[in-house]
């Protein structure tokens, strides 16, 4: 079947896409170039808006009625897909060229089972009778490394868990044995430790089949732990091009030296080395500059000469296939210090303002919601013995995957939901019991929150400055509305947008500029304790880091208490003081970042700490990848939450693991941990993350 | 399932009780009564008259007891009239004031007995029974022309939405959708039916399709309901549809290399006819509403000149039935809606 064509398998040639609107063109990707070679996977780097997916949806040839390939070629084994007709495009769709999707649950058709969606390929493409397709489909489901595929196949897609999905979908883009197989965010969606081990089986069914990849991600972690060959993309534009380890190590243009300054990486410190996020925000695709897109932003930036006209890309002398669109990259010592950023001073924990104590939260829930009878319920038990405290001018991390119960713990600090035991003492005042309509202006005003997706936070028919004004009047800040006002714009100082944003809609605003609104609002009445639930992750790294920043300063500043939820663990390594690490509703770790950082682990942190990818060539990593799924709160397992995907198991005698939950142990210094594991075998824990000598 | 079948059953008698009694309070109040009594007795009762007039008939009896005898909980009732005879809800006037050896004590709906209809003189149960099955005949032909002539023209102009079929077919249903039956049924006999523009294609009366439906006696009146509510599901059907084809699975599906007729058939369909599926249904009873219009207007007899009859004679026991029946035909529908969603859509799970 297959043919033995040896060229490259893809050649995109000075690609440029535009979208047609009733106002304008809008050119979407600009003069793009990247070749991929059999077997090689190549990344696809950049910030959203930078046409990276435009560049997959051109490859399918699948741009909708707007969008229109205006010049340059694809070539798919030496054929021009400009130039097939629709159905030769189908042909190739499905069999030589695959995808795989961001969201695998909309990427799924909701109402058709999963074996009739995984048959209909070799169906279509081979002819296959509908026996064959189903061994085959059998075969593919074993071979993405799912439990029971009979069953599977059997199922509708909203029966499996996010992961099983993915895998799904990667089984439906295989069914065919593409040749290339584009990735398109696969694992955005997943959380990290389902992440690693969806990645670890696109890489290990690449090279069982031979199959060339592009990988598309924001992720740059992601690529160096998958990709041969990366291209960085900026405003519609690859900025620069090279194998991995030429762009990693020896970067040559300045936006990728930009986006790795502004990530968290091992060693990045928020007193002694902060991020440095990248200035101004991103050109809107019908307002970019003349020259160099990444001009105004950049740090090399010379008048008159970057800003003259269009740049081509350049070939860096002495690297293999290694290409800048950079004037001066000749001229840019590359290995200059970063120059330091204003250090500040560690502040210290002031007194204890917030204090969890045995905190418990079960959910009942009934089997069915409209004729349910009594008694048919079942405990969810989201929230299982949490204790800790927090102090003042503290950051707090707490982290997890989904389903871990930190959502629901900071539902029933903000009131939203009361505790089923155990109690919550803010200022020695017990709030675990009061919803959040019983509790006094103050303390309403002293616990706040800031949301993970600022896009649907902000009331899209309401001024910026009228919301945070709103929120003033229900703090009760402020006499009349002229002093609400000034109060807000100072607000608006604090969050470092310009007064001019009190008369914008939230529509006007990037996704950095609403987020900062949002911390705008929360900070309003002078709130003492900020509950942050995941508020960068919806965001760009560049802009990721001037937010985390501005939510250090403002704490620095303030005294604040910030409990910040996160999945991603570079970010709570490099801003948070403690660090409490949930899984199942109980907590596993508690300690300082160091401590938890660094060995003895809980084998949960030791595993979370090998799933996450980190953009640095000089880190090696153990290689733990967890079995299966997060078992269902709804049923978890007996005994310890973890032992179902525990790799540390077997070193416990008697299967105490299955029979009862650990007990929180001391590990001196406050250094806590939930596990049954001997002194001796905990000291033998090796670290995960280790940086080579530089 | 079964379990949820008789729930829902038992949710059913329950609205169906409440409605009726509702109905029957509305029928029973004093104006009617007083009407009755003049139209049945004499028009120039004294109001004492009226009065004992009801009194003798049992009508006087507090309602919920009235409401129980009707549906036949409760004892018919017995009573010695102010002239001397014994009259009884369920064996008529008493010779000798005692219920024969083979009377009945109970005689309601649950018995069976509907009743009695003064502008008919017949029972109502039969009454209801022909003029039912000929609505039915009529309903029957609206769906064969409006369901799959709607969710054709639906998913034509959903399939591509913007295209120049969806522009013009979308205004052929806004068109439909926007003329009432009582407009267009006009203007279809003045167009197909009448002189005035010398086709006289079809028949403007539907009288003789009771007997022998043909194309040309009965095309007006079904085309009339059918093309209303037409209009109406191929709206939500386009829009159903149009949602759907910019799903991501569709695109899945276009990227697997499907062909586009295959996209359209096997996996938009399904997903595309959850919506409009419960819109079909919730079209029954609002088909009974242009029943009534229609069948008075080309002189239908069925169900829905039948209410208007009982309704423009204060016929009470013929209006409580009409009623009970309505209720039943919306609530049955309702439930096999809620059946046929579930077999749609996999997602929705009743066990």
């Amino acid at each position: 079947m297959k043919d033995s064509y040896d060229g490259p398998i893809l050649e995109i040639d000075s690609l440029s896409i535009s979208f047609f609107t009733r106002l304008r063109e809008i050119p979407a990707v600009m003069d793009f170039s990247v070749r991929v070679m059999p077997g090689e996977a190549v990344g696809l780097v950049g910030e959203s808006g930078c046409g990276k997916s435009t560049v997959a949806l051109g490859v399918m040839q699948d741009l909708g009625k707007n969008g229109r390939i205006v010049g340059g070629s694809i070539k798919f084994k030496g054929r021009d897909l400009n130039e097939m007709s629709q159905e030769e495009l189908r042909t190739i769709r499905g069999s030589e060229i695959a995808m795989i999707y961001q969201e695998p649950m909309a990427s799924l058709n909701p109402a058709m089972k999963i074996g009739r969606q995984l048959m209909e390929v070799p169906m279509i493409h081979r002819g296959s009778s509908e026996k064959e397709a189903y061994e085959r489909a059998l075969q593919v489901v074993t071979d993405v490394k799912l439990p029971d595929p009979a069953r599977i196949l059997d199922a509708y897609p909203h029966q499996l868990s996010g992961g099983q999905q993915q895998r799904i979908v990667i089984a439906m883009a295989l069914m065919a044995e593409p040749s290339l197989l584009i990735l398109d965010e696969p694992t955005t969606a997943l959380d990290v430790t389902v992440e690693a081990a969806v990645v670890e089986l696109v890489k290990e069914l690449g090279k069982k089949y031979g199959t060339s990849m592009l990988f598309i991600s924001h992720n740059l972690g992601l690529v160096l732990e998958t990709c041969d060959r990366l291209c960085v993309m900026y405003s519609g534009e690859a900025v620069e091009r090279g194998s991995i380890k030429d762009v990693f190590d020896e970067m040559q243009h300045p936006y990728t030296q930009a986006l790795f300054r502004s990530i968290p990486l091992p060693g990045a410190d928020k007193n002694a080395r902060p991020l440095r996020a990248i200035p101004g925000n991103f050109p809107l695709p019908h307002e970019r500059p003349k020259g160099c897109n990444f001009g105004p932003r950049c740090d090399y930036f010379e008048a008159g000469r970057c800003d003259a006209g269009d740049i081509k890309m350049f070939d860096v002398p002495g690297n293999e296939r290694h290409a800048t669109r950079c004037l001066r990259f000749q001229e840019i010592d590359w290995q200059a210090p970063t120059e330091a950023g204003d250090t500040t001073q560690k502040s210290e924990p002031g007194r204890v303002v917030l204090k969890m104590d045995n905190l418990k939260k079960y959910y009942e829930v009934a089997a069915n919601a409209l004729f349910g009878k009594r008694g048919d319920t079942k405990v969810v038990k989201a929230n299982e013995t949490l204790s800790f405290e927090a102090r003042e001018s503290e950051t707090l991390a707490i982290v997890g995957e989904s389903g871990c119960g930190k959502s629901t713990f900071a539902k029933v600090l903000m009131g939203l939901e009361t505790a089923t035991d155990g109690q919550i003492l803010l200022d020695n005042r017990n709030i675990e019991s009061t919803p959040i309509e019983g509790r006094d202006t103050q303390t309403i005003a002293d616990v706040q929150m800031v949301f993970q997706n600022p896009f649907d936070t902000l009331n899209p028919s309401m001024t910026v400055g009228r919301q945070i004004i709103r929120a003033l009047e229900v703090f009760g800040v402020g006499k009349n509305d002229a002093e609400r006002r000034e109060r807000m714009l100072q607000l608006l100082d604090l969050v470092k947008l310009p007064r001019a944003f009190a008369e914008r809609m939230p529509r006007q605003l990037s996704g950095g500029q609403k987020q900062r609104v949002g911390i705008a609002r929360a900070f309003a009445g002078n709130a003492r304790i900020v509950v942050a639930d995941e508020p960068v992750s919806a965001l760009d790294v560049s802009v990721q880091a001037a937010v985390t920043d501005l939510l250090m300063e403002i704490q620095r500043e303030q005294k604040t208490t910030l409990l910040f939820i996160s999945h991603d663990l570079s970010i709570v390594r490099y801003l948070s003081d403690r660090v409490m690490v949930m899984y199942l509703g109980h907590v596993v770790e508690l300690g300082t970042t160091d401590q938890v950082f660094a060995p003895p682990y809980h084998p949960y942190t030791e595993a979370l700490l090998s799933a996450v990818p980190i953009a640095d060539t000089r880190v090696t990593k153990k290689h733990i990848v967890l079995e299966g799924d997060i078992p269902s709160a709804m049923n978890p397992p007996p005994g310890c939450p973890f032992q179902t995907r525990c790799r540390w198991k077997s070193q416990v005698p008697g299967g105490l693991c299955e029979k009862e939950v650990p007990p929180m142990r001391q590990l001196g210094d406050g250094h806590q941990v939930k596990c049954h594991l001997s002194e001796a075998d905990l000291a033998s824990m090796e670290p995960v993350i280790q940086i080579a000598a530089e | 399932m079964a379990l949820f079948l008789l729930r829902r059953i038992a949710t059913m008698l329950l609205t169906a009780l409440c409605l009726t009694f509702i109905v029957f309070w509305l029928t029973n109040l004093a104006p009617n009564l007083e009407k009755l009594a003049k139209n049945q007795g004499n028009v120039r009762m004294t109001d004492e008259q009226v009065a004992s007039f009801l009194q003798d008939r049992g009508y006087s009896q507090p309602l919920p007891l009235k409401y129980a005898q009707w549906l036949g909980v409760a004892p018919g009732w017995v009573i010695e009239g102010r002239d001397g005879t014994v009259r009884s809800r369920c064996n008529g006037v008493l010779e000798n004031g005692v219920i024969p050896e083979d009377g009945r004590s109970f005689c309601g709906v649950l018995q069976g007995d509907w009743g009695y209809s003064t502008v008919f003189q017949d029972n109502v149960g039969s009454i209801i029974a022909t003029r039912l099955g000929l609505t039915g005949k009529l309903m029957f032909w609206v769906m064969v022309v409006m369901v799959p002539g709607a969710l054709i023209i639906g998913v034509l102009a959903g399939m591509r939405e913007g295209s120049r079929t969806d522009r013009s077919l979308s205004t052929v249903s806004i068109l439909t959708t926007a003329t009432p039956e009582y407009v267009s049924g006009v203007v279809f006999i003045a167009v197909f039916a009448s002189t005035a523009f010398g086709l006289r294609w079809f028949n403007g009366s539907a009288t003789s399709a009771m007997e022998d439906a043909t194309f040309e006696n009965f095309t007006l009146p079904v085309m009339t309901i059918a093309l209303y509510g037409m209009g109406y599901i191929a709206r939500m059907t386009r829009a159903s549809m149009a949602e759907v084809m910019t799903a991501q699975y569709i695109r899945t599906a276009r990227l697997k290399g499907v062909s586009f007729p295959n996209i359209v058939m096997k996996h938009a369909l399904r997903n595309a006819l959850i919506a409009p599926f419960t819109v079909i249904m919730l079209q029954f009873p609002w088909l009974l509403n242009g029943v009534v219009i229609v069948e008075t207007l080309f002189n239908y007899k069925g169900f829905g000149w039948t209410l208007v009859q009982a309704a423009g004679n204060n016929d009470i026991e013929l209006l409580l039935g009409v009623s009970v029946v309505s209720v039943f035909v919306v609530l049955i529908t309702q439930l096999i809606s809620d059946i046929g969603y579930v077999y749609l859509n996999p997602r929705i799970s009743v066990s």
